[in-house]
């Protein structure tokens, strides 16, 4: 009896603390409703498609680190610059190379010329004038504003003197002969100027505007002044944003809808999945291990790839074992990349490496690989034992050596690496010590050489493949394995110099095969995404240069499949 | 009191100073160049960013700037996102993560003692087994497999319901909060839980529990005034570094359910080697917990009389 009080009364209690506490959490969260909305202005519950109000929403994986266009390097900052500014010239749908603000131009060896369209303006009116381009390539160049990618602006006469606090901002070689003209005295002759402008280092910043944000330009949504199709309305930062439509853009005829939503960032695919499933998000990438689900939804699965080229970097600096030619070309006789993609990592929209120039780098009219094929590096084991036999021969050794494999520390590049790792030692009794680190002590340690073999990657800059080409020139400080050849740097100076497209793409050609020769890396894969997309969005592009994911064309079709 | 509390407020603030040295060798003797990037710059380049943000001074220089700002509340503009000053980043980004901390506490700590005190009553019964199960499960799960798991019920309850039951992502309304706190305070209720259990049983054993009972005090008296209130006391203690550790462990959380918190700023800036947000969150939450640990020992001392603070 007493045990059977005992309990009841204390359940009594428990019952009356439970009901107090449930008040309470009922109190507080209305609390927090409140508070909440007042933090971060409103609910983001916004439907992936909305076709009464014209929108549609998508996800960004990051917070765009930098809006100001001058200092921006990164493809989340391009991605959402690319929808908010125009430059000179633009990647059109059909990735070809169209007129933006200006409406025509000329390129020649000494200059470039570039006539303004007189309707372009900015989102307060204001047109958009040849001043307002100057005025962003000099804050670009000033030492001061240390920006990361004013070298992109090195072509232009003056501009590596003003970077360097040489000359004043103002002996930049470019000039108005009035509003509309623009005109860009060239340091020397860069046949793919015209092709570079593309990059956001490149929009357009108003003097007056610029003064008045107090060094703080393009750090929140008013702080910024728009020419492209869409302005940013709301920006919560590492929340959401909201693009709309700019009324002033000069080419509304193109623009088809009124409100881009960005409701979530976050760098979870699994989260991206989920918010796509939801109808939250109009498109979202797609992992492995997500395929057959997308299968079985039934959903069109995209690939595309990134224009990203991976590679396995030798160390060349002297004393290095790698900067064996014959150490190398075993290394490359003993690894079989099509075997590494296709059956290791087995990752959707892969391409197995055959060259440092991705395919899609055009050539003078047709894409460069076509017009110049890579020669095919075939795996041959025998052959490898042959080159390894000479190798430890000339290096004067007893047993094959041991390699230290720099890596970055990811699924992926695990997997790598212990392919590499133990392909190696299978075929050529080589020992791989896989050295892992993460990004920043990763890049550490491939600029000060500590690292025999390295898993790297190369993303391109502009739309020439000089891009890739002259990486491994001796005075390329990307070169991080410090290959040095005379003869290639000559390659890559014909690249550089010459105007004949012909005489360029031929010198290209001439570079590749130099360094699959040489085995100065080895390709070891182009990355791809998959991805999808809802059904009722059109014209939603990815590029490789430019703005990527691009829904600045992009309209709404209910009409069907 | 006042003598103590003074005393501690001294000593925290020693800490927090030792926190900022120790942060600041640390962080430059780790491997790794903050302005280093995908692609590498000229030398020029190179010179203006270092000039940019003062890495052109010797470390001891560095060092005593970097304490000179802090004492004057500055801890200067981001590595990563340039034009964002850590100060704005640490306002905008804590009352969200602090936001949801609370509520993940509040669930964590009426749960636990809740849950605790049930599983006492109950003991070796089946509700106390069941419970009991759960709460290692809760305990040995991490973060980011509970977190997927209820997005994606979420999700599929969403579908089933063919309307928005709850929101699976996002920030801006209370419904946005629920699932994340509950699923950020889950490893906490369940540690409080099995503390609060074996906590009680201690307590019930005791001499005054029995004399109470023999002087024939009410069974629900005995329950709220002596069981209950000697019980919570180790929940309180461990409750004042659990508010700062799921404010500032709320990183998986946070990006499973895209929150704009800090937890995530303080993750990926120590991934990137941002300096100055490094100093910051790391100062900024140093403070947090040293203060939190005061307020739970001043706290004690009214849960507790027994406890003098001023001794």
């Amino acid at each position: 009896m007493l045990a059977l009080t005992e309990n009841t009364s204390p359940n009594r209690q428990l019952a009356k603390f439970f009901i107090i506490a449930f008040a309470g959490v009922a109190a507080l969260m209305l609390t927090l409703h409140y508070a909440g909305r007042t933090l971060s202005g409103g609910s983001s519950d916004v439907s992936a498609v909305d076709e009464a109000a014209n929108s549609i929403s998508i996800l960004l994986r990051d917070e765009p680190p930098q809006l100001d266009s001058s200092r921006a390097t990164d493809a989340i900052s391009g991605m959402v610059l690319g929808h908010v500014m125009e430059g000179l010239v633009r990647m059109g749908l059909d990735s070809r190379l169209e007129g933006a603000v200006a409406k025509d131009w000329e390129v020649t060896p000494t200059k470039a010329t570039f006539w303004l369209r007189d309707n372009a303006k900015w989102n307060d009116g204001e047109p958009v004038t040849a001043a307002d381009f100057i005025f962003a390539w000099q804050t670009a160049l000033k030492p001061e504003t240390a920006s990361e990618y004013a070298f992109l602006l090195f072509a232009i006469k003056n501009a590596e003197a003003v970077n360097k606090g040489a000359l004043p901002a103002s002996a930049l070689g470019v000039s108005a002969s009035d509003p509309y003209t623009l005109v860009i005295e060239l340091e020397r002759p860069v046949p793919f100027f015209d092709k570079m402008l593309v990059f956001p280092t490149f929009y357009p910043i108003r003097e007056d505007f610029y003064e008045a944000t107090n060094g703080r330009f393009g750090a929140d949504a008013d702080q910024l002044l728009y020419n492209g199709p869409f302005q940013i309305s709301r920006w919560v930062h590492g929340s959401s944003m909201t693009f709309e439509r700019n009324p002033h853009f000069w080419n509304q005829d193109e623009i088809h809808l009124d409100t881009i939503h960005v409701p979530y960032i976050t760098s979870d695919g699994t989260a991206s999945l989920n918010f796509f499933k939801d109808g939250r998000i109009a498109s979202t990438g797609l992992q492995a291990e997500n395929l057959t689900e997308a299968m079985r939804m039934g959903w069109q699965i995209r690939q595309h790839r990134d224009g990203t080229v991976f590679f396995l970097e030798f160390n060349h600096r002297p004393g290095r074992l790698t900067d064996n030619l014959n150490l190398r070309r075993a290394v490359q006789a003993a690894l079989d990349m099509e075997e590494m993609v296709y059956k290791v990592t087995k990752l959707p929209g892969y391409e197995p490496g055959v060259s440092l120039f991705p395919g899609w780098l055009m050539g003078v009219s047709a894409p460069l690989r076509e017009e110049h094929p890579p020669q095919k590096v075939v795996p041959n084991l025998a052959a490898a034992k042959d080159h390894l036999a000479a190798a430890m021969q000339e290096l004067n050794l007893s047993e094959p050596p041991q390699l230290v494999l720099l890596a970055g520390d990811n699924p992926i590049s695990n997997i790598q690496s212990e392919w590499v790792q133990q392909s190696l030692k299978a075929k050529l009794g080589i020992d791989v010590k896989i050295d892992k680190q993460i990004f920043k002590q990763r890049l550490a340690k491939m600029t000060s050489g500590d690292f025999d073999l390295v898993l790297a990657g190369w993303g391109p800059d502009y739309n020439d493949p000089l891009t890739f080409g002259d990486l491994f020139a001796s005075w390329n400080k990307n070169n991080r394995g410090r290959y040095n050849s005379p003869a290639l740097d000559a390659l890559i100076e014909i690249a550089q110099t010459r105007l004949e497209p012909a005489v360029r793409m031929r010198a290209f050609g001439d570079i590749q095969q130099h360094l699959i020769e040489n085995a100065v890396l080895l390709p070891m894969y182009e990355r791809g995404v998959t991805y999808v997309v809802d059904p009722r969005i059109r014209q939603l592009k990815r590029r490789v240069i430019g703005p990527d994911p691009d829904v600045s064309r992009a309209y709404i079709d209910t009409s069907g499949e | 009191m006042l003598r103590y509390f003074a005393k501690r407020l001294v000593l925290g603030l020693v800490t927090i100073w030792f926190i900022a040295s120790a942060t600041f060798f640390g962080m430059h003797a780790v491997p790794g160049d903050p302005l280093a990037g995908d692609k590498a710059v000229t030398a020029q380049i190179r010179a203006n960013l270092e000039a940019k943000y003062g890495l052109d001074q010797p470390l001891g220089t560095q060092y005593l700037i970097y304490l000179g700002n802090i004492a004057k509340g500055d801890f200067g503009i981001s590595y990563t996102q340039e034009n964002r000053r850590v100060n704005d980043i640490i306002r905008e980004h804590f009352p969200i993560s602090a936001t949801l901390g609370i509520l993940a506490i509040v669930f964590a700590g009426l749960g636990g003692v809740l849950w605790g005190a049930l599983t006492a009553l109950y003991r070796n019964r089946w509700s106390d087994v069941v419970i009991m199960f759960l709460v290692i499960l809760g305990i040995s799960v991490p973060s980011f497999v509970v977190a997927a798991i209820s997005q994606w019920s979420l999700v599929g309850l969403n579908v089933a319901a063919g309307t928005t039951v709850l929101p699976i992502g996002g920030w801006g309304s209370v419904w946005h909060m629920l699932v994340p706190a509950l699923v950020l305070g889950l490893s906490t209720m369940a540690y409080l839980t099995r503390l609060m259990r074996s906590s009680m049983l201690e307590v019930v054993s005791t001499d005054y529990i029995r004399t109470a009972k023999a002087k024939g005090m009410p069974a629900t008296q005995i329950f709220s005034r002596h069981q209950l209130r000697n019980a919570i006391l180790p929940v309180i203690t461990v409750l004042g570094p659990a508010i700062a550790g799921i404010t500032t462990g709320g990183f998986v959380v946070e990006i499973v359910f895209a929150i704009p918190g800090l937890g995530r700023y303080f993750v990926q800036a120590i991934q990137q080697l941002d300096y100055t947000v490094i100093m910051g969150t790391t100062v900024f939450y140093g403070a947090f917990l040293v203060f939190m640990v005061i307020l739970v020992d001043l706290l004690y001392g009214l849960v507790d009389p027994r406890v003098r603070v001023d001794q």
